[in-house]
């Protein structure tokens, strides 16, 4: 986009920059913030359909589309209590913790080719590895609030997330083993084309291994049915319990844009990213990895792409909290390292089989995408070697992995 | 603290042409990083320790990030930031009884460890300035800016763990010109490392179940005699 801005629009540099960096950061935090207000509202339409009931209806019209808006106002009108016996600095700063590792997460995740906060090639473990933080404000709040409930649901999630961590790292490891990069933006354009080249409908085990990813996803999101931290039958709230107004919103919109996060990670690794099921922009001979405006146009469509998939995903994960029963304590952990744990395992080891066995794809279709351990790195043939210069000005390699580079 | 002096150097060596931002990430990361260190020895609380801890670990993650070494950045958080923490507040909280929960250090104390821990800092600092000049910036500087640094990547670690070496050398034999590939990955140590965190986790696991079991027969033995009785 800055590369858009300087050549098309004429800009200086450092304020195509500046206004790019200032513009992505802004775009993240309402995405987060406008995000939580249509989730929350979505999800009192869907639990009110799925329980046969009409939800809000009154404020702002007859689908009630400013209920959460309301729901702000009253939140930011709300006093701020903190209990007697709460760890002030830490009960202030549990909220902020959650919220800043859900933000800090997404600056890894590609909405669209190059549109991405900041192109890591370690983007997978980065996000996955800031968004294990998000527990940490959890267990804080937990802690501090100087509540049996509390620390109950701190304890509970503590278990969870650490638990529900190994089953997902495994599932995650398959598409990057697929792609033979940890970069979300290589990740993405590996699966480009038809829906056919979705890491989903890669083989077998990669599809069974995507419902167990859905599985950890919600269960490390802390979503129904694995939403023990907040058990409201038996813990009242949980960790919230003792929180009030705008301190209890940070921990929604944290979890609200976390589930915006893993469906958008589900969406990159394995549901083809931004590319739509069928290529119509490449059908038509156009381009996303041009720097012009309809390069921009196309990324712009691919933007619609991913928060598509990514909506889609947050709701079916609210599909799943109304129609499924919570589970106890014993059940969940009895899920996570009986059942998804062997079975990531198993289809990760098949996987490698099926890569091994056809390494081309079983019909042997020009996917554009390459054997692992045939990627050379541009870095490795010297300084200033193809792989910066792919970096820089992507046109050179439209629908082409940027970083990896075939060597000779 | 090295690291914040050569910061501010820099810092101020290029304020005559715009604000050295990588100066200025340096230096604001690597103060949070020293100045949440400093808290962690001087909270009372438990809990309020291993909070700094993280922060203070969080902004050593972000000097590696700055530094263009992404897979430590993101290792620290995962398993320093992440894992460890998660454990260490996890034992604090189960173990810490009224009493531990707020440590008040006696003055005999933190003299005897303001005395060790200025004769550590004092080595490093010594150390660290009779190295050679790491802090004058490289010749090729200039050309990686931002955005167009050529990057490397993990991948070829990666590929080292299974066995793959992409980044050996051709003309010293490390990499054979025909495949382009070595033999000699990590894929031994790799496997033994793993072979013997899961015997660490399965002599956990045994070790956990022993107890338990012993409970539950004592628990059995008392209900047959109790059904006796």
């Amino acid at each position: 986009m800055a590369e858009y801005l300087i050549q098309t629009v004429g800009l200086p540099e450092w304020l195509a920059w500046s206004l790019m960096a200032g513009l992505s950061a802004v775009l993240i935090l309402n995405l987060m913030a406008g995000g939580a207000l249509v989730f929350i509202w979505a999800e009192r339409k869907v639990s009110a359909r799925i329980q046969d009931r009409l939800g809000p209806t009154r404020t702002g019209g007859s689908f009630g589309w400013l209920q959460s808006l309301a729901d702000g106002i009253k939140l930011l009108a709300k006093e701020d209590l903190m209990p007697a016996g709460a760890d002030g600095m830490l009960f202030r700063v549990a909220p902020y913790v959650s919220f800043c590792a859900s933000f800090a997460a997404f600056i890894g995740l590609p909405f669209a080719f190059d549109m991405v906060g900041l192109r890591l090639n370690v983007g997978v473990f980065y996000v996955v590895a800031v968004l294990g933080l998000e527990v940490f404000g959890v267990i804080l709040a937990g802690y501090a609030s100087a509540s049996k409930w509390s620390l109950f649901g701190a304890m509970r999630e503590a278990a969870q997330v650490v638990s529900y961590e190994v089953p997902l790292g495994m599932c995650i490891v398959v598409p990057v083993m697929l792609a033979g990069t940890m970069d979300l933006v290589t990740i993405g354009e590996k699966q480009a084309g038809w829906f056919t080249n979705w890491y989903v409908f890669h083989d077998p085990f990669t599809f069974v291994i995507f419902w167990v990813y859905v599985t950890c996803a919600v269960a490390s999101v802390n979503r129904a049915p694995f939403d023990l931290a907040e058990a409201e039958s038996e813990l009242v709230a949980g960790f919230h319990t003792e929180y009030s107004g705008l301190r209890w919103s940070f921990f929604f919109m944290a979890e609200y844009s976390s589930m915006f996060l893993v469906s958008g990670l589900a969406a990159v690794l394995f549901l083809g990213g931004w590319n739509g099921p069928i290529p119509v922009a490449s059908l038509l001979g156009l381009s996303d990895g041009t720097g012009d405006t309809t390069g921009v146009l196309v990324r712009l469509v691919g933007l619609g792409n991913l928060l598509g998939k990514a909506t889609l995903g947050v709701l079916i994960m609210m599909w799943i909290r109304w129609t499924l029963p919570r589970l106890r304590i014993d059940q969940v952990m009895t899920t996570c390292l009986k059942y998804c744990t062997p079975i990531a395992a198993v289809m990760f080891a098949g996987a490698m089989t099926w890569l091994w066995v056809f390494p081309g794809g079983v019909l042997d279709i020009d996917t554009g995408s390459r054997r692992p351990g045939e990627i050379r790195e541009g870095w490795l043939d010297g300084p200033g070697g193809r792989g910066a210069a792919a970096v820089s000005t992507p046109s050179s390699v439209p629908n082409n992995a940027a970083v990896a580079e075939v060597a000779e | 603290m090295i690291g914040t002096l050569f910061g501010v150097s820099s810092l101020l060596a290029a304020t005559s042409g715009g604000i050295n931002w990588h100066s200025f990430f340096f230096l604001l990361f690597a103060l949070l990083a020293c100045g949440l260190a400093v808290a962690v020895v001087l909270a009372d609380n438990v809990v309020r320790m291993a909070f700094y801890l993280v922060l203070s670990l969080g902004a050593t993650a972000g000097l590696f990030f700055l530094a263009g070494a992404e897979f430590v950045g993101a290792m620290q958080l995962m398993i320093y930031v992440g894992g460890t923490l998660v454990l260490l507040i996890f034992g604090v909280m189960l173990t810490a009884q009224e009493p531990f929960v707020a440590i008040k250090t006696p003055a005999r104390d933190k003299v005897l460890a303001g005395i060790v821990g200025g004769g550590l800092l004092a080595v490093l600092l010594q150390a660290a300035f009779t190295g050679p000049a790491w802090s004058e910036a490289p010749a090729d500087m200039a050309e990686r800016t931002l955005g167009q640094v050529t990057q490397p990547s993990a991948t070829p670690l990666g590929m080292a763990l299974v066995g793959v070496r992409v980044d050996g050398d051709v003309a010293s034999g490390e990499r054979s010109p025909a495949d382009g590939n070595v033999r000699s990955g990590y894929l031994l140590p790799f496997e033994i490392v793993s072979v013997h965190l899961l015997v660490v986790l399965v002599g956990a696991a045994y070790l956990a179940r022993t107890k338990r079991r012993k409970a539950v027969a004592i628990a059995r033995d008392e209900s047959t005699t109790g059904g006796v009785r």
